[in-house]
This record gives C-alpha cells, sequence and structure tokens, in this order.
C-alpha cells in the first residue's frame, strides 16, 4: 500500500497545471531536482513582499522579523537531519559549496604525503574537489572502487582508512542509487581517527536522516532537490571542528572587530556565513521541510521503495532494458538503465515528446561511468508526486522510441 | 516534435555509418567530449597533395552526433585542408537536412565532429 497520496499532492505543486503536448509532465529527474510546492513559493513570496530586509542588522521591524525567519528556518533545517547538539548548520549555496568550504577550510591543515580516502561513485563535487585539494598539497586520493552487485567494497574501504586524515562519500549515490552503510563506514573511519564528510544530497531528500546515529563529523546537502528553491544548501558541522577551521570567505556578518592590521571572526555558524546570504532560499527551504515532515520521511521512503519495486519490475518488461543498481532495500527511487541500440541522448529526447522527463549522460559521474564501462546511461528518478502512471507512460514512451529507431 | 529529427535519411546513416574507425599514424588527429551527454568524437586523417584522402571517425554518442560525423567525413574527402578549414556550422546542418534550430542542446552534438575537425586541423597541429 503507498502510504503517500499523489494525486493530492500533486495539486500543492503549480507546474502540474501545464500541459505539455496536452499531458501533465511525468517528471522523473528528481536527482537533477525537485518541483516546488506552493507552499515553499509562498512562504518566500511572503519574505519579498511583506517583511524585506537584510538579517543580523536591522533594529527596525522588518529586520527583526526577517532575522527571526532566516534563525528559524535554520532550526527547522537541523531539527530535520536531527543535528542535535554539539552540531551547527551553516547556509551554503549548495551541496558543492558546503564541500568545498570543508576541502579548502579543513583541508587547509593537510601536508604532503597526506591521505585522503573517496569512493569511484561520487559525483564531481565530491571527487574533483578533493582530487585538485590533494594536489596543492601534495596529498594523496585514494578512491574506493565497487564491490559486487554495484555497492562499494567495504574491505578495501577499510583498509583505505588505515593512517588516513579524511574521508569524503556520499549516502546515496546519484547514478546507482546505491544507498551505502553510513553508520557502519562512519564508525569504521572514528575507528581510525579518520574524520568523515557525508554528501546527503541525494539521502536527505528522500529518507529519515538521523545526524546522531550517523555519527559523521561533517554532512552536506542542497535545498533543490528536497523541494526547496534552487541556491540554498548547508553543511552539517561538528563544533569542535569547526571553531578550529579558518573562514572560507570573508565580508559582512562573519566579522568579530576588524582594525587595520587583523581581524576576528564572528561565533559559529556566522563565521562561514560571509555577506548577505540567501534569506528568502532559506526561509523556502524551512517552508520545505515543514513540507516533508507533515508527510513524513518514513511515508516518503516507503512510497518510493513501492515504486521503485513497481518501476523496475516494469522495465524489465521492456525488450532490449538492463537495469543497473543493487537490489531493494539496498537502493534509493534512483533508477540508471540503458535501452539496447539506442544512445541514452536520444531515448531522453524521444521520451520528451511524451511530457517524459529524464535524464542522460554520464550524470557528473564520469569515474563512475568509466568504472561500470558505460559511456552513459538513462536516469529515471523518483519523488513523492510520481506514480505507477508516470512508471507506465515511461515504458510506454521506451516501447515508442524502439518503433522510431526501428529497435526489436 | 522531437522525432521529427529522427528522419529516415537520419536512422539509415546511424545504423550504417560511414568512415567509421581509426587510422595508423594519421597526419592530423583529434578528440573531444561533449560532458551533457557523454559523446565522445575521435577524428584521424591523412592528405595526398595537400588533399584529405582518407578520414575516419571513432566513438559513441547519439544518433545526431554520430550521423553528423559520418556525413562531415564523407564531405570532407577530396578537400583542401584550407577548404576544410573553412567548414562552419552551416555546412554540417545542411548536411544533416534537419531543422535544430529550437533544440540548443542537440545543436551541440551535431556540431562536436566540425569542433574535433578544428581542433585537428589548427595550425601547429599536425601529428
Amino acid at each position: 500500500m503507498d502510504p503517500i497520496d499523489t494525486e493530492s499532492i500533486r495539486e500543492d505543486f503549480p507546474i502540474f497545471r501545464r500541459r505539455l503536448a496536452g499531458k501533465r509532465v511525468a517528471y522523473l529527474d528528481n536527482a537533477a531536482t525537485s518541483l516546488k510546492p506552493k507552499q515553499v513559493i509562498a512562504a518566500m513570496d511572503e519574505y519579498n513582499t511583506e517583511y524585506t530586509a537584510n538579517v543580523h542588522r536591522g533594529v527596525y521591524r522588518f529586520s527583526e522579523e526577517a532575522t527571526e525567519a532566516y534563525e528559524n528556518a535554520r532550526k527547522r533545517i537541523g531539527g530535520f537531519v536531527a543535528a542535535g547538539n554539539g552540531r551547527t548548520l551553516i547556509f551554503t549555496k549548495n551541496a558543492t559549496e558546503a564541500l568545498n568550504l570543508v576541502a579548502r577550510s579543513w583541508g587547509d591543515q593537510l601536508r604532503k604525503g597526506d591521505r585522503i580516502v573517496t569512493t569511484i561513485m561520487e559525483h564531481h563535487s565530491n571527487f574533483v574537489t578533493w582530487q585538485q585539494l590533494a594536489k596543492e598539497k601534495k596529498a594523496r586520493l585514494d578512491v574506493v572502487e565497487l564491490g559486487e552487485d554495484h555497492e562499494l567494497d567495504l574491505t578495501q574501504l577499510e583498509k583505505k582508512l588505515a593512517g588516513a586524515k579524511l574521508l569524503s562519500i556520499t549516502h546515496v549515490s546519484n547514478v546507482l542509487g546505491t544507498i551505502n552503510p553510513i553508520k557502519e563506514i562512519c564508525s569504521m573511519a572514528a575507528e581510525h581517527g579518520v574524520v568523515t564528510v557525508v554528501d546527503g544530497a541525494q539521502s536527505a531528500p528522500h529518507m529519515q536522516i538521523d545526524l546522531g546515529k550517523l555519527g559523521c563529523d561533517f554532512f552536506v546537502f542542497t535545498g533543490h532537490k528536497m523541494l526547496g528553491p534552487t541556491g540554498i544548501g548547508g553543511l552539517l558541522g561538528r563544533e569542535e571542528l569547526l571553531d578550529r577551521m579558518k573562514p572560507y570567505q570573508y565580508g559582512g556578518d562573519m566579522i568579530r572587530e576588524v582594525h587595520l592590521k587583523d581581524s576576528s571572526w564572528n561565533d559559529l555558524p556566522y563565521k562561514f556565513e560571509a555577506g548577505t546570504p540567501n534569506i528568502s532560499g532559506a526561509i523556502g527551504l524551512g517552508a520545505a521541510v515543514d513540507y516533508l515532515e507533515r508527510i513524513g520521511m518514513g511515508a516518503v521512503r516507503e512510497h518510493e521503495k513501492e515504486l521503485t519495486r513497481y518501476a523496475i519490475r516494469r522495465l524489465n518488461e521492456v525488450r532490449g532494458v538492463e537495469v543497473y543498481g543493487p537490489e531493494l532495500p539496498k537502493r534509493s527511487g534512483v533508477i540508471p538503465f540503458n535501452l539496447r541500440g539506442i544512445h541514452p541522448h536520444d531515448v531522453a529526447a524521444l521520451l520528451d515528446d511524451s511530457a517524459i522527463s529524464i535524464r542522460s549522460g554520464h550524470h557528473c559521474a564520469m569515474p563512475l561511468h568509466e568504472a561500470l564501462k558505460l559511456d552513459a546511461t538513462n536516469r529515471a528518478s523518483f519523488y513523492i508526486y510520481n506514480d505507477r502512471e508516470d512508471v507506465d507512460r515511461l515504458c510506454a514512451a521506451l516501447d515508442n522510441a524502439k518503433k522510431v529507431f526501428r529497435v526489436k | 516534435m522531437m522525432s521529427d529529427i529522427y528522419q529516415e535519411f537520419i536512422l539509415e546513416v546511424y545504423q550504417h555509418p560511414m568512415n567509421s574507425g581509426k587510422l595508423d599514424k594519421p597526419e592530423f588527429h583529434a578528440k573531444s567530449h561533449n560532458p551533457l551527454c557523454g559523446d565522445k568524437i575521435e577524428l584521424f586523417i591523412k592528405t595526398n597533395g595537400g588533399k584529405i584522402t582518407e578520414i575516419k571517425h571513432s566513438g559513441n554518442g547519439c544518433a545526431i552526433s554520430q550521423v553528423s560525423a559520418s556525413l562531415l567525413t564523407e564531405a570532407l574527402k577530396g578537400k583542401t585542408l584550407e577548404e576544410a578549414r573553412g567548414m562552419h556550422k552551416e555546412d554540417v546542418l545542411k548536411l544533416l537536412q534537419i531543422d535544430l534550430s529550437r533544440n540548443p542542446s542537440r545543436m551541440k552534438c551535431a556540431l562536436l565532429p566540425l569542433e574535433v575537425l578544428q581542433k585537428a586541423l589548427k595550425p601547429g597541429k599536425q601529428a
């Protein structure tokens, strides 16, 4: 039984009123970005029309209201991932910026010969960031490979952790949908005294996150994949680590005192939030987590599991389709596949004729595609407004693409 | 409709590519990659008496990029290097006979082989 009433959810998303070729869009590119409910749009509109002001600066009414709304959003978003005491939420523009913040600020202490560990299934943002840092610092980047069934080789991971300084790893693969056993991995890393960075861009929108239980030192996420606007995301970090780190950017609001020769820094999290932040974005993301919490992240996950199970079964019935990724429940609602005889880019283009949006290409994960010996893949990825009808439409459109290409 | 671009002619060339493969010791060679969709094209060129006598393309990608590579290489045979360097976007689109003006992302696929050609024939680039 699907715990989510997708039809009534869709009523909250104004974009579904739009018709493409007479149809509502079957939006299946949620791993890239999610659609936005009217509650998020309204919260941002309210800031822009009722109490527009900068935060942490003015003593007048609007500024007080804006500061309260911004800080209140911070509390709710931190609560959404059960940040608990001892962790601070720093707003960034997205997960990429949060990863760069850690690499540039925490990474400043790295010395020649130090080792950073990451994995072959990372998004470029969690790969190139460390690759380039390692190059600059003459440090080494160790890459954990895949084991069986499109999961990480955990034995290899543990070996590589010995003597390493930092592990940066994705919670959920944006290509394969693999859910990594982050809790076990973080406790392994802790035993070796390795600092952990978890990329939650693909997990925070789709499952209950409890940072206290996961046990990572840093966790990054982005708002636009979880019903929020673009341009807002965050880094949740242990305060004991953040306190010792130097600022990532300099500017207004991150300052305690400025003198001609030197300056000192504001407290956490402001030390890492230089300049006017994305105020409406944070408020919008606050409304997004409220929306997700009303549905319940357990229900979100159950819904996506059900739909993924159905989709894999239906896709496997389409002749010529090959689906990649691990078995349920070790995978999220991300389904990569290929259709024999038709390049993914052509598949995605033809699906657009039927108002179906999927992604094609290497999904910002070239090292993973090379390891899998795949040039490109199609990717369908689900969220709360998708249902079996979307999957049925996808499969019918794949059959149609085969007709166009005269593939049997 | 997107399916309009997959005309009989395009599918025919896609399924029966021309000049695909590699050349040993090419005089001119380059490769490029479209990061959006993962299309990869590599070109190999040999000349005789200042004219292109042998030309091959390898790699893989969507139908549009592959067909463009077939048609462009076919059109380049017998051309002087100067003529080849003078090939423009419009020349490629004329070869393809499809309207991509409303599909900027597919336009990139169509023009990838031309980009590789220009890279290969850059003065001083001779292998």
